[in-house]
């Protein structure tokens, strides 16, 4: 395993707001730490998956969003004016809550985002997204349907595929936005595993509204609230020894 | 128990009427269709079904009719507007649902439904007092000095340009279903969960590549639909290509020269129709449509059945 110590993405002084003048993350530092999960806990409305939706800028494909602060990645504050939004989301892939598969054939979900990086060639295609399967343990469950509808998957295999879908462009950073909050106890067990195979490739950054899930995946914790980060620290230090009472209250179930 | 059974009887009846509503409905298309059958007997003994259909005979005074020119100028006519409409339409329903600013969504969807309310005799007197002179001062002369002049080219544009013609007709239907489409496509564009498209942002789609390769694959079923809707309302209307068609029984090739369709000659004759073998003709002539529509439906139905199955 790599250095753990490497820090892939430093944000300092994150400030959101939406159109509405809604303050919606105050003041963020904390770093993410290259080929380690790191996982954002905290109330509904606490701001972590409005902090999330800024490492991909997907909020500006609405009108009227603000950032302020710096988010630097690999040294690069991609909050610039100039940055190309299409090259950051082609190294960033993101995992949505519900399953997101395109109305298209399993094949066509995992190349949609080759094509777009201009790979035209069909064996080269087929190679990557066999790939993409295998690496999402799809395959052997449809490699003998991949150019049928990804509609009649279960939930979790489309899960899964969405997941085969973002690696298969081969991105440095992936994006879970409570990725099982949506899935019954076996299949999320299975995106569990895959998360943990996937950090030692990937940088991982996951939301979950699961306090347990947090704690069983992931390496760094930071604890959200009211729009503020309560808390940062290793895993392991959040849930057996919070250094703030709201943590510790958070985490023993007394609210939220 | 006594309010049990009220409740029962509340219930029978309920059933019994919206039966009768709902096979009311197939009583009277049986009834419509009987109706024209029985009308059009006469037209069908002298000429025969199929005579009749491929006959371009229109001629009141010998009595001799068929329902070639009138079929023909309603499939051109059809056709044309079709062309128009669609590619424009799918356009504005783009523009409006993924691309516009939100303050210009709303009153653009008014707008669009206002213009699909109009009632299309409105569209009649707009062709022919205001298009119709527009066409032919300026636009038709034009086409004509543009294209006719070029081999093939020419016979599109042959004749004089009266404004009162294929290319008029065809402009005003086309301006008559542009925002009944639209309006059915901007819905269908709008189903396409924010998710979807924000995964395929999220892969590095620029909005062009969203559009393309997530929302209309999305929505194709319904903007189908939504054609087939507007088709079945092109070949069926009357008022907004009546006055600027000319009314002419015969086969032309020229945008520029007036032909007739089956509705047009129904409005237009109906009271000029002074023999039984003539009013029996335009019978004729309204099963013809009747069974045209039917076809174009069903056949319309079919295909996006057979879509629907594919992904």
């Amino acid at each position: 395993m790599k250095s753990k110590l490497k820090i892939k993405i430093d944000v300092s002084g994150l400030n959101f707001y939406y159109p509405n003048g809604t303050h919606a993350l105050k003041g963020i530092t904390l770093p993410i730490h290259e080929n380690a999960v790191t996982a954002f806990i905290g109330p509904s409305g606490c701001g972590k998956t409005t902090f999330l939706r800024c490492f991909n800028r997907m909020h500006d494909l609405y009108h009227g969003n603000r950032y302020e602060g710096e988010i630097r990645m690999d040294g690069n504050n991609i909050l610039a004016g100039d940055t190309d939004l299409m090259t950051l989301r082609s190294t960033i892939g993101m995992v949505f809550q519900k399953p997101t598969p395109f109305p298209m054939s399993i094949f066509d979900n995992i190349a949609f985002g080759l094509r777009l990086k201009g790979i035209k060639n069909k064996t080269e295609l087929l190679g990557r997204v066999e790939k993409a399967l295998k690496d999402t343990s799809l395959w052997d469950e449809t490699c003998d349907r991949i150019m049928q509808s990804s509609q009649d998957l279960s939930g979790g295999q489309q899960q899964r595929l969405c997941i085969a879908r973002a690696i298969a462009v081969e991105p440095e950073t992936i994006l879970f936005d409570e990725p099982c909050s949506a899935l019954d106890p076996i299949s999320t067990g299975r995106i569990e595993d895959l998360i943990a195979e996937l950090k030692e490739n990937y940088t991982i950054v996951m939301v979950t509204h699961n306090m347990q899930q947090a704690a069983r995946v992931s390496e760094y914790t930071g604890f959200f609230m009211m729009g503020e980060l309560i808390e940062f620290n290793k895993t392991t230090k959040i849930f057996t020894a919070p250094e703030k009472k709201l943590t510790e209250s958070y985490i023993t179930g007394r609210f939220g | 128990m006594a309010s049990h059974n009220n409740k029962d009887i509340t219930g029978t009846a309920v059933y019994i009427m919206t039966a009768v509503a709902s096979l009311s409905i197939i009583a009277l298309i049986l009834g419509i269709f009987y109706t024209l059958f029985v009308q059009s007997s006469l037209a069908i003994g002298k000429f025969g079904f199929f005579g009749f259909l491929f006959s371009t005979d229109w001629d009141p005074v010998r009595e001799l009719f068929g329902a070639a020119t009138a079929l023909f100028g309603t499939i051109l006519i059809t056709f044309l507007a079709m062309v128009m409409a669609v590619p424009v339409a799918i356009g504005i329903a783009i523009f409006i649902s993924e691309l516009s600013p939100n303050f210009f969504k709303g009153p653009a969807g008014v707008a669009i439904e206002l213009l699909a309310a109009i009632p299309s005799i409105v569209y009649g007197m707009w062709g022919l007092f205001t298009l119709a002179p527009i066409m032919s001062d300026y636009v038709e002369p034009a086409l004509q000095a543009t294209f006719g002049r070029l081999p093939v080219l020419e016979i599109f544009f042959a004749g004089t340009p009266l404004g009162i013609d294929i290319l008029t007709a065809s402009i005003i239907l086309a301006i008559m279903i542009i925002p009944f489409t639209a309006s059915i496509s901007r819905d269908a564009f709008n189903l396409t969960p924010s998710v979807v498209k924000e995964s395929a942002y999220g892969l590095g789609a620029t909005k062009w590549e969203v559009i393309r390769n997530v929302v209309l694959p999305n929505a194709r079923i319904s903007v189908l639909g939504g054609i087939i809707l507007s088709l079945g309302r092109a070949v069926g209307e009357t008022m907004a290509v009546a006055f600027v068609l000319g009314g002419a029984h015969k086969i032309s090739w020229s945008l520029l020269d007036m032909v007739s369709t089956i509705t047009v000659t129904l409005a237009n004759e109906f009271t000029e129709a002074d023999t039984d073998m003539y009013l029996s003709s335009l019978y004729l002539l309204a099963l013809i449509l009747f069974i045209f529509s039917f076809i174009l439906l069903a056949g319309a139905r079919l295909f996006v059945m057979r879509s629907e199955r594919k992904v």
